[in-house]
């Protein structure tokens, strides 16, 4: 069945788009990730201009996270104290990111920029991620405890001042790295179009040493915010955001991210970090690929204006 | 006045020494107003016409040929060239194509270079290898030869979309002076005013032109909801925002048993 979207102009089938959003959902549900780094490319492969797709995106990563947020949040796997401090920090970056990305933008380099960020990320984050959630595994087959974390462990960012606790996470560490964490994700989150969620669950973990159980909560919050933000921001400076298009996403992401929650939480942390890590590894590869290999057309066109 | 009445009369005469004032087309359109819906999938137009003698009593001298060319509203478009640098496929330059037809279509009852010769074709503009298509090259506007590569790969990838095209077989004579051209309007159409221009060809040489228009338009809840992301942007945006959590907030209601 097909349908047109009034803001993209072009009709599409509602049950492919539908699919589309049920399956990032659960995806971003089972992560706590916002999924815009895979919905996004996504929407571009069936014919919607990039433009509107990142800006319909962050509408949809808005409703999925949330409402993997309030099932986060019944089971008291969230931590609100560290989402906040990592919002205050996280809207200057974002500022910051927006800034950058109209100076690039100048430049008619914007998308290689994207695709080398997209590359140069996903690849170091997923890697890292795979190689460590595989020794992880590898402790748990020799009957050693899953991770290293013991009580009183301390790397030098224990030693930085300012310190705070934040009870439910039962982490006590310094301001400043969650603060730098924050700003990063602002920051990056503003200039490649995402939530930057697959970036903040592995910081929170190796940086701040968040238990896994209240990590994925703490992230949705903040891609919430963020992402509901980005949202408005895109509908009141460039009028691109599709609300037939979000809609039909967000009716297919809740439900998705309903039943990824489930089964994120089934799963065993390392397990579900492996996972994770040869997602973001794949999609980083993918993009990689597109940028090495000789596309079929050299030429592409670039909509400038109407007259 | 008077002068006028002299100029008209000269006018008059000096086409009727020629070929031009024999024959007059007149046409119509199936449908003035392409409305897009929510279940719009593209559609086709059709243009009838027949070809009259003008005055009554001259001569008609077919074969005709017929050319209909349509254009969408004009925008600017850019076309990029990728090249690798050091491994990387890299937009080495772009061109931009000053107020370009968003819709062409050509649409002819045989092959364009069978109507009438190369030179007619380029004066008149007629099929996609003859249409000015300006390009911004440097500080300079100008149209380069058909063979520029920009300009090739921009008429093959708007052919693409299907929104450039030219068919030699779109349009059919039903008597020697009856014809019906189908005009498609693909999904992707883009909205605005589009002009319909008209020519009869006989013997190589254009006897008679004639032009119509047409309208693209969003109706309904289309037009509402575009009418609303651009002139209230802000608000549209916070609809948006809050729709987006109160569908989230709906969906843990509904899958909060458990």
């Amino acid at each position: 069945m097909q349908i047109y979207l009034p803001i993209a102009d072009l009709p599409v089938n509602i049950f492919l788009v539908l699919g589309m959003g049920l399956a990032v959902g659960y995806i971003s549900g089972m992560f706590g990730i916002g999924g815009g780094f895979l919905m996004t490319p996504l929407l571009i492969f069936i014919g919607i201009s990039p433009a509107v797709a990142v800006a319909t995106v962050s509408s949809h990563i808005a409703a999925s996270s949330f409402t993997g947020a309030i099932s986060y949040w019944r089971k008291r796997a969230l931590d609100v104290a560290l989402a906040m401090m990592l919002l205050s920090a996280g809207i200057v970056g974002t500022a910051t990111g927006v800034w950058l990305f109209t100076e690039l933008r100048a430049l008619d380099q914007l998308d290689l920029m994207i695709g080398l960020s997209y590359v140069t990320l996903l690849t170091i984050v997923g890697s890292v991620m795979i190689y460590e959630s595989v020794r992880a595994v590898m402790r748990t087959r020799r009957g050693m405890p899953a991770t290293l974390r013991r009580p009183g462990s301390h790397t030098w960012l224990h030693g930085l001042p300012f310190k705070l606790r934040f009870k439910r996470s039962k982490i006590y560490v310094s301001a400043i790295p969650v603060w730098a964490i924050g700003f990063i994700i602002g920051f990056v989150g503003a200039i490649m179009g995402i939530g930057g969620g697959f970036l903040l669950v592995p910081m929170l973990i190796y940086f701040l040493r968040v238990p896994t159980a209240t990590v994925i909560g703490t992230s949705m919050v903040l891609t919430l915010v963020t992402m509901a933000s980005a949202t408005v921001m895109h509908a009141a400076t460039n009028h691109l955001v599709d609300v037939v298009l979000a809609l039909i996403l967000m009716v297919g992401g809740v439900i998705g991210a309903q039943f990824g929650a489930r089964t994120g939480q089934k799963m065993r942390g390392e397990r579900l970090r492996l996972l994770l890590g040869l997602l973001v590894f794949a999609v980083g590869c993918r993009f990689a690929y597109e940028l090495v290999v000789r596309p079929d057309d050299l030429y592409s066109i670039r909509y400038v204006r109407n007259e | 006045m008077r002068r006028l009445a002299v100029t008209l009369a000269l006018i008059v005469v000096a086409c009727g020494t020629g070929p031009a004032a024999a024959e007059r087309l007149v046409v119509s359109l199936s449908n003035h107003r392409v409305a897009v819906t929510s279940s719009f999938v593209g559609e086709e137009l059709v243009l009838f016409g027949t070809i009259e003698p003008d005055p009554i009593t001259s001569p008609l001298r077919p074969p005709y040929d017929l050319v209909v060319t349509v254009t969408g509203p004009r925008q600017t478009l850019r076309t990029r060239r990728k090249e690798r640098v050091l491994g990387i496929w890299v937009n080495i330059d772009s061109r931009e194509f000053e107020r370009a037809p968003s819709y062409l279509a050509v649409l002819t009852n045989r092959p364009v270079g069978a109507i009438a010769n190369q030179n007619t074709l380029r004066r008149l503009q007629i099929g996609l290898d003859n249409f000015l298509l300006p390009q911004r090259i440097g500080a300079d506007i100008a149209d380069t030869i058909p063979d520029d590569p920009s300009r090739r790969a921009f008429v093959r990838l708007q052919n693409q979309q299907g929104l450039y095209r030219e068919s030699g077989t779109a349009v059919t004579f039903l008597t020697p002076t009856v014809f019906r051209a189908a005009i498609p309007m693909p999904a992707a159409v883009p909205t605005g005013s589009y002009g319909i221009d008209v020519q009869l060809f006989s013997g190589g040489a254009v006897v008679a032109r004639t032009n119509s228009a047409l309208e693209v338009i969003k109706t309904g809840f289309e037009q509402y909801v575009a009418d609303a992301a651009r002139d209230y942007g802000l608000l549209y945006g916070m609809a948006t925002a809050m729709m987006a959590l109160l569908i989230g907030w709906f969906a843990s209601l509904v899958f909060a048993r458990d």
